[in-house]
């Protein structure tokens, strides 16, 4: 059994928030790099633009890439070894985040009653927690900023398996296509297929926590997310929805075993501004 | 209105005249006043108009941004300030425009209503870059809450801007970015 101090947890949600929101990843410049070069628009090319300038000016003047510093969802991976001291792991978490946004100068965007006076809480908590038990006496701890307009995207599909491998790719286009310039493409696009309704959503949003555009470890979950990605770009909808080519930086599918009478699919948009930061301690 | 490199140089508030030189497509830089609102202030500003109080803000002829920044760090003017997604407002817009509000700075599309109604009243309707809030803060120089301090980040504020980035997305002749970029590079199907 090894004990990890509560305030160690604190420290590193709350540093995690201002490394997300400040710094865009390496493998997102990357991508938009890659993208600027071929995109064919002028206008998309003028988008992108903007974005590497503004990933620039975010990291050296410590200033949030986005005014949205999002919902901060928080995925704990605890090792079953592992004993959290000092505090109650819900408690713990929030305050990660409370001193994260509130010192970070990032923006507080959670509403206390969501369906009716909509008050913000000030904080930007309640955070969104998933924790896992792992093997292992170490506690991974990964920090997702998400923002509003993208996720309002997300969808979910209860499919009839007859629907298949075509039904997936048809209902994944189709949202990408409704969706346009509303959830600040180009996107990630974050794809659940298997489990339950709940999990196949969860899938989904833990399909973006992988480096953009690294494949599925499975040939043939890869093969479908090239085959999705390309479908997508082919829809005009361009970065910001201004047209052009680049409609998607990388689709990410994951895939977990489902019930003989169902095929449940779930689709996360990730907006370009995709935040997320990892440690483990 | 002047225009360097394809860009055109306008003021805000946008006079008559130039909202009819306007094109959807053209990028444009803007400088002079312009106001933030969203979701919640608009909801504020249709709930006076509904029970007639005066209102705390008057749309007619002003640029609305909807915007709603992260805090200033101290010394700034702002904190990060880009684009939120503009369709949320159009269940109000149609009714600011009838009222006099004349042009609106967002992202994404708009409502089918939302267009005939620029054609009607001779509105714009732009787009920043979402996500490049970090830029697009440079350009603001003042920064003050004029409405709805208690919305915090929803609160209205006026800005003052010079060159602030965007392109015009629905002109007043019903001219539409979003179309007219689709068709151009989509393929098959």
């Amino acid at each position: 059994m090894r004990e990890i101090e509560a305030g160690e947890i604190i420290e590193a949600i709350a540093r995690l928030c201002h490394q997300a929101n400040y710094e865009l990843g390496e493998d997102v410049m990357a991508a938009l790099e890659k993208a600027e070069q071929t995109e064919e628009s002028p206008l998309g090319r003028a988008v992108l633009r903007e974005l590497l300038e503004n990933a620039q000016i975010a990291r050296e003047g410590l200033f949030p890439l986005c005014q949205d510093c999002g919902t901060a969802v928080i995925f704990l991976e605890v090792g079953q070894d592992s004993h959290i001291v000092g505090g109650e792991l819900h408690a713990v978490v929030e305050e990660g985040v409370r001193q994260g946004y509130t010192q970070g100068y990032l923006r507080k965007s959670m509403v206390r009653q969501p369906f009716s006076a909509r008050v913000n809480s000030g904080d930007n908590t309640p955070p969104v927690l998933h924790t896992d038990i792992v093997p292992g006496d170490q506690i991974k701890v990964i920090v997702m900023s998400k923002g509003g307009g993208a996720e309002n995207m997300s969808r979910l599909a209860m499919l009839k398996p007859a629907q298949g491998r075509e039904g997936i790719i048809e209902t994944v286009v189709t949202a990408v296509d409704e969706a346009g310039g509303m959830p600040c493409p180009p996107l990630i696009i974050g794809v659940g297929i298997g489990g339950t309704a709940e999990m196949t959503m969860l899938l989904a949003k833990k399909s973006l926590l992988r480096p953009v555009g690294q494949p599925s470890s499975d040939p043939e979950t890869a093969e479908l997310e090239r085959d999705i990605l390309e479908r997508v770009n082919d829809l005009g909808i361009g970065p910001m929805g201004l047209g052009g080519r680049t409609t998607a930086l990388a689709v990410h599918a994951e895939v977990m075993p489902a019930h003989i009478a169902s095929l449940p699919l779930a689709v996360n948009f990730q907006c370009h501004s995709t935040r997320h930061r990892e440690t483990v301690l | 209105m002047t225009m360097t490199e394809d860009i055109l140089n306008i003021k805000s508030p946008i006079e008559p005249d130039v909202i009819d030189k306007l094109t959807a497509g053209n990028r444009v830089l803007i400088s002079g006043v312009i106001y933030t609102a969203r979701d919640a202030a608009h909801k504020r500003i249709i709930d006076s108009m509904d029970s007639g109080e005066e209102l705390l803000f008057d749309p007619r002829g002003q640029t609305v941004y909807y915007a709603g920044p992260s805090p200033a760090r101290p010394g700034q003017v702002i904190g990060s300030i880009g684009p939120t997604t503009s369709g949320r407002m159009d269940a109000y817009t149609p009714r600011l425009l009838a009222y006099g509000l004349r042009a609106m700075i967002g992202k994404g599309n708009r409502s089918e209503a939302v267009r005939e109604a620029l054609v009607q009243y001779k509105g714009v309707y732009l787009v920043s870059v979402g996500g490049a809030a970090a830029l697009i803060a440079r350009s603001i120089k003042q920064a003050e809450v004029v409405a709805y301090e208690d919305l915090g980040p929803e609160a209205i504020r006026r800005l003052t801007v010079e060159d602030f980035p965007a392109i015009v997305a629905n002109d007043a002749f019903g001219g539409d970015v979003f179309e007219q970029g689709k068709a151009r590079y989509r393929r098959g199907r």
